[in-house]
């Protein structure tokens, strides 16, 4: 047993670390420490920096253009993205949809698409939420009705993440309204540029738009565009959410947040002094790291035990909650320690343009958006009560 | 980085877990807590047969070598078992500290003695003030010819009331609070002076107050400089804390593991209560919890036995927060789901919750935790 990492993966944290202070634009990573709105065109130009250096889908078969990292390699490399800076990868394409093509899709899908998501031709989003479809994914009524070479398609889709600028959706749709619940639903790939298509933007309580709704009205879209068999896109749907939810318990975006709060704590004061020095305060965020070496240990753990023959299952559900919980703590300390500057609601200051003095402090416009943009963290890729569910049937047969 | 057990560590869980499966039913207990020690003695001597007290020791004084990984796997099923055998106290704790500090005549003494259980040793750290502080020490010992003289009390000294020798920690030196001036002495419970009044704990254990009236401690009981003890003190918690938590995480299993059980059988409104969602959930979160305390009391473990720095003081302090805050949470959990059941004595269920809870009570519960890991934290 050894919890240290080896001279090997020591090695490989100092390449990524070189890597990120050479390649990491300046620009995009001071955004993204001040929680400012990044463009498409930041996005992709870090893609384009990951892509050219063989990084940005490290999950995939490295004869398809992956890495042959084990989960220690991929841990440390999310950590290191996070502690520098970087901006998040939007998992839409290369490792929601791409797993999904390179496990069921025909040759002819995987030679057109996985290319163009690891050049960046492509943006993809996700099509699975619907109004009346939520934890209860399997109730969505988006239709698909087989025409000639064609299905057609109507219904909606909401909480469509950066669905402005995608340019493809994957979509699951009823293909036999017959059938019982799981079993009549497809999975298919849509051009939001097809006739027929219109995203409608949802504002979040943060002022930010993230979100939108898409709607379908008799859109047209190739039969050669189903992933797997008709009817059998529930299997797909499962299987892009274990792998969803691995990542989601976002150890190296909580230590990064938490790195900064302890640096905004040195400079905010009260009572005379810095509010780290403030027992309350201090304890509070020795309290969130203490949870937050734990869930890296288990991570790790649950991660390792995978890499020798399990699966990380149910596990995973595991560290999505609590993942999630200890990264919405840290975002609470970072809006209690800015006291009443919480308050200034400064939208322009997070703009990509702005040139103006900080009303306050530079990290302090975004931190209370921030700390309410992160309740979706406990909502979405299934709720944490969702995952209860999960680890209740499939961990403890309940 | 490598979470697998050894084969040799593999051998060494099934030992254990066998030898207390086999000793350990809960009406056993019940005989071995009632007896005059408050343990078995017949186990206690088998786990020195078998060589399991002498996991921690160098293979120089009858030891097995054992890292703190093997202490844990040891202390994991001493846990699951709620075994009440000093093994804490007198193998890792005591023991520890006289491989630490003693000379090497007082090793050669002590250490195969403790390694197969032929003495047991206690250490009387706390007093009535301390709370959980090792370097508030108010008991006095005066330099007496080429010894001491020790006077005070010491507070729930576990194991004290049976233990063959009480390493006891008295000021040489300094003031209340000094970490300079603190000693540390072999005291023989029996010596004229001592006192001893003892008690069971809630927890099943036994444990005692002890008064110290004038008592000469020779020369050759003085474990390591007077006065300047006090980091191998700390240290030696250290690893009675890692030891700790995974006595806790093998209790936390069994709790859990009773409670999923009765979850299953227990029928109301004509179905198993585990079908309720509330309920499912407040298991998965006791789930949860026993994860987050499995990795900690790992991670202590891998380093109870390493360089003493802050990363090491900082790893420690967080394991024994997480695993007594799980241990919490779990015991009062488990009583909650079992419903009145739970409380009962009969049950082994309640035993669990209290000695979950009462781990928190020896060496700093977590509020003792929060304020070392916070006096520790790290700024960049």
């Amino acid at each position: 047993m050894n919890v240290n990492y080896t001279a090997e993966e020591l090695a490989f944290r100092d390449e990524v670390r070189a890597f990120l202070s050479s390649e990491l634009p300046q620009d995009i990573a001071a955004k993204v420490k001040l929680g400012k709105h990044l463009s498409k065109e930041d996005h992709q130009r870090w893609q384009q920096i990951l892509s050219k250096k063989g990084w940005y889908a490290p999950g995939w078969p490295v004869e398809l253009g992956g890495t042959t990292w084990g989960p220690v390699e991929k841990h440390i490399f999310d950590e290191e993205c996070a502690a520098f800076g970087a901006p998040r990868t939007i998992p839409f394409g290369v490792n929601m949809v791409a797993p999904v093509i390179i496990k069921f899709g025909t040759q002819a899908q995987k030679d057109h698409y996985l290319p163009r998501i690891l050049s960046g031709e492509d943006w993809w989003c996700q099509g699975y939420s619907e109004p009346g479809a939520g934890s209860d994914l399997a109730s969505l009524k988006t239709r698909a009705v087989r025409d000639g070479d064609h299905y057609i398609v109507n219904g909606q889709k909401t909480w469509t993440t950066l669905g402005q600028h995608a340019n493809m959706i994957f979509c699951l749709v009823r293909t036999d309204p017959e059938a019982q619940q799981q079993r009549g639903i497809s999975f298919l790939l849509i051009d939001m540029t097809s006739p027929g298509i219109s995203v409608r933007p949802i504002i979040t309580l943060d002022g930010d738009h993230e979100v939108n709704e898409v709607f379908f009205d008799n859109v047209r879209v190739p039969v050669e565009n189903l992933v797997g068999e008709e009817n059998k896109g529930w299997t797909c749907a499962k299987y892009l959410l274990t792998h969803e939810r691995t990542g989601l318990a976002g150890i190296g975006a909580s230590k990064a947040a938490l790195a900064h709060l302890k640096r905004i704590a040195m400079k905010e004061t009260a009572g005379g002094q810095p509010m780290l020095e403030d027992p309350l305060f201090r304890a509070q965020v020795a309290e969130v790291e203490m949870q937050l070496m734990a869930i890296e240990m288990s991570t790790l753990r649950i991660l390792a035990a995978a890499k020798e023959g399990g699966v990380p299952g149910a596990e995973s559900s595991i560290l999505k909650v609590k993942g999630t919980e200890i990264r919405q703590a840290i975002t609470n300390l970072l809006r209690k320690v800015i006291g009443p500057y919480a308050l200034p609601f400064l939208e322009e200051e997070l703009e990509l343009d702005y040139q103006g003095e900080p009303l306050h402090a530079d990290y302090s416009p975004s931190l209370a958006g921030h700390y309410f943009n992160m309740r979706k963290l406990s909502i979405f890729g299934g709720s944490n009560e969702i995952q209860k569910n999960i680890v209740s049937k499939m961990i403890l047969e309940l | 980085m490598d979470f697998r057990l050894t084969e040799e560590q593999q051998m060494l869980q099934d030992t254990a877990a066998r030898l207390v499966r086999d000793a350990y039913p809960f009406e056993q207990r019940e005989k071995y807590r009632e007896s005059e020690q408050g343990f078995s003695v017949e186990f206690w001597n088998q786990l020195g047969e078998l060589g399991l007290t002498a996991v921690p020791f160098a293979e120089e004084f009858g030891g097995f070598g054992g890292s703190g990984v093997e202490t844990m796997l040891v202390m994991t099923e001493l846990g699951r078992g709620l075994t009440l055998e000093p093994y804490l106290h007198s193998v890792v704790f005591g023991g520890g500290l006289v491989a630490q500090l003693g000379s090497d005549a007082q090793k050669q003494d002590l250490l195969p003695q403790v390694a197969s259980a032929a003495l047991q040793l206690a250490v009387a750290f706390e007093e009535l003030q301390s709370h959980y502080q090792l370097n508030d020490v108010q008991t006095r010992a005066e330099a007496a010819g080429d010894g001491y003289r020790l006077s005070g009390r010491k507070a729930v000294v576990i194991g004290g009331h049976s233990a063959g020798k009480l390493i006891v920690s008295a000021r040489v030196g300094g003031r209340r609070f000094d970490e300079q001036g603190i000693g540390l002495f072999l005291v023989d419970p029996n010596a004229e002076g001592v006192s001893r009044r003892a008690y069971p704990t809630i927890d099943g254990r036994m444990g005692c107050e002890l008064f110290l009236d004038g008592v000469k401690v020779a020369a050759d009981a003085v474990l390591g400089e007077p006065g300047s003890v006090f980091a191998a003190l700390q240290y030696q918690q250290g690893r009675a804390i890692a030891a700790q938590c995974a006595e806790a995480l093998g209790s936390m299993q069994e709790a859990c593991k009773l409670t999923l059980d009765y979850l299953k059988t227990r029928k109301q409104f004509g179905v198993p209560i585990g079908k309720f969602q509330v309920l499912q959930h407040r298991m998965v979160d006791m789930q949860t919890e026993l994860e987050q305390a499995t990795s900690m009391a790992i991670l202590a473990a891998t380093f109870a036995d390493g360089e003493d720095n802050d990363d090491r003081r900082r790893v420690l302090a967080a394991a024994k927060y997480v695993c007594a805050r799980a241990g919490r949470k779990i015991a009062e959990e488990a009583i909650q789901l079992h419903g009145g059941i739970g409380m009962t004595w009969e049950y082994n269920l309640a035993h669990h919750a209290k000695r979950l809870v009462m781990i928190g009570h020896e060496f700093g519960d977590e509020d003792h935790h929060v304020k070392a890991f916070s006096r520790l934290l790290q700024v960049a």
